[in-house]
């Protein structure tokens, strides 16, 4: 059993929800030997597994926003070094662009990354994950700029 | 059919286009008026909100709406019409997915109206007079927080998308409420194809982007593929119905009709596309040919700021039975 030593974990009343799109063949290989490795580091991201981060459509990072994640990353292998050749190039133009779309909408820049970590860097994504998570809690919940409620009374 | 069909027509925060777009069907609105009767149309017949008030509720066959809902009168009377009608269409790109003037939305409605009656370049206004919301016994409807679609305030039957909606469709449309071979509640009454499946110019499958460019920085090639010669035409993400008519004047598609029934997010789809045919591998040079993007938002979400993701996920609304 993997026990997170108290000193690691800061205590705060608000805790942030990140979504992580990580890929098979790398960084969710890091996040497997982080496990074996008994590494600490903060449970607020939750990982989901994606054959390449080429894969990584943007409208699965505006869904996670919108459900209410405070933060979205993908990470992926150093460029170069993608299974399929060039998915990873495609992940950073995408990015880009997207980082660029939702900083003219409102959102704060900062609570979107993309990350290279491969299978090997397992310290690489615990210490991703750590500040990370440390920067948002500095940042707070995160307020999306949405459209206004409309009220709902009748005619 | 021994009765006559009941139809009406409103404009909401709309700029009119779309009630010229009716009569772009041409005679055959004469073929209209000889199987229904129009009950309410403000732009063309002299019937009083009261009048409608009046009506039973559904009485009304067909309403089409178009505009967004931008001021508290365009709700009052979406709600109304959706009352007094058995079928909902929304009409044009505003009411479909919020249009043009959603983006709005980028701006909070005090920098509007500050923009609109203090600092807009043909403004004097020394006194900072603003329109008074209440005269003495009239009341003027206040401007709305922010610019919906029509279907974020009341159930929609139909969307008929468009900017202003193709002739062929709005016939296809009412020959279909006419015959009653309305496809399913909630359906886009257009194909469900991208503009690039009817777009005649050649594509060469290449990454070609090295700099976004403008429709009046240069000449575009009258048969090349638009987005490889550096413009962002919105074809792949947008459905079809259009007959592909931008593209074919050598305009980059700008994404009125929407996204087809597949997608979520045309913004977002298109930044996929887009993703796959900038040719750069470094990341350095990347974000500078991303740079000369003057204005994502308003290019990737023309029509669209309403029914984005993030923007939507604000208007929560109860799931139709």
């Amino acid at each position: 059993m993997v026990v997170t030593k108290e000193e690691n974990v800061k205590q705060t009343d608000w805790e942030p929800k990140i979504i992580g799109f990580l890929c098979k063949w790398c960084s969710y290989s890091a996040a497997d030997l982080a496990g074996i490795s008994r590494m600490d580091y903060p449970p607020n991201a939750i990982f989901i597994k994606v054959p390449c981060s080429g894969r990584v459509d943007p409208t699965f990072v505006l869904k996670a926003f919108a459900d209410g994640a405070d933060a979205v990353f993908i990470a992926g292998c150093h460029l170069g070094d993608c299974h399929y050749i060039e998915g990873n190039y495609k992940a950073m133009r995408r990015y880009e662009l997207l980082k660029a779309t939702l900083k003219q909408m409102g959102l704060d820049e900062r609570r979107f990354r993309l990350e290279w970590i491969s299978s090997s860097e397992a310290k690489h994504l615990k210490v991703f994950v750590t500040e990370f998570t440390e920067q948002l809690k500095e940042l707070g919940p995160i307020e999306l700029p949405t459209l206004a409620p409309l009220a709902k009374e009748e005619i | 059919m021994s009765e006559k069909l009941k139809i009406a027509f409103y404009w909401a925060a709309s700029c009119g286009g779309c009630e010229v777009a009716v009569l772009d069907i041409d005679e055959k609105i004469l073929d209209v008026v000889a199987i229904a009767d129009i009950v309410f149309w403000p732009v063309a017949i002299d019937i009083k909100y009261n009048d409608v008030r009046a009506m039973e509720d559904k009485s009304i066959d067909v309403t089409f709406f178009n505009g967004s809902i931008r001021t508290e009168e365009n709700v009052e009377l979406a709600r109304l019409l959706r009352a007094k009608s058995k079928a909902l269409v929304a009409f044009g790109s505003c009411s479909c997915s919020g249009g043009v003037i959603g983006l709005g939305n980028l701006s909070t409605k005090e920098e509007l109206l500050h923009r609109a009656y203090n600092t807009s370049d043909s403004t004097v206004n020394p006194d900072q007079v603003r329109p008074q919301l209440q005269y003495k016994e009239v009341h003027i409807p206040d401007v709305l927080e922010s610019n919906y679609a029509l279907d974020q305030v009341v159930d929609v039957d139909y969307y008929l998308p468009g900017c202003p909606p193709k002739d062929t469709l709005v016939w296809n449309a009412i020959e279909a409420i006419a015959t009653g071979q309305l496809p399913e509640v909630g359906a886009v009454l257009a194909p469900n194809l991208t503009v690039c499946h009817d777009c005649p110019r050649e594509k060469h499958d290449e990454r070609t982007i090295k700099e976004f460019r403008r429709i009046y920085d240069f000449q575009p090639d009258e048969v090349k593929c638009l987005l490889e010669q550096g413009l962002i035409c919105m074809g792949p993400a947008t459905r079809s119905g259009c007959d592909a008519s931008c593209v074919s004047v050598n305009m980059p598609c700008r994404g009125c009709m929407g996204p087809t029934d597949q997608v979520f997010d045309q913004g977002a789809k298109m930044i996929s596309v887009l993703g796959g045919l900038i040719d750069s591998d470094d990341p350095e040079e990347v974000k500078e040919i991303i740079s000369t993007i003057v204005d994502p938002v308003g290019t990737l979400y023309y029509f669209g700021v309403s029914k984005s993701l993030i923007k939507q996920s604000g208007v929560k609304k109860e799931v139709r039975q």
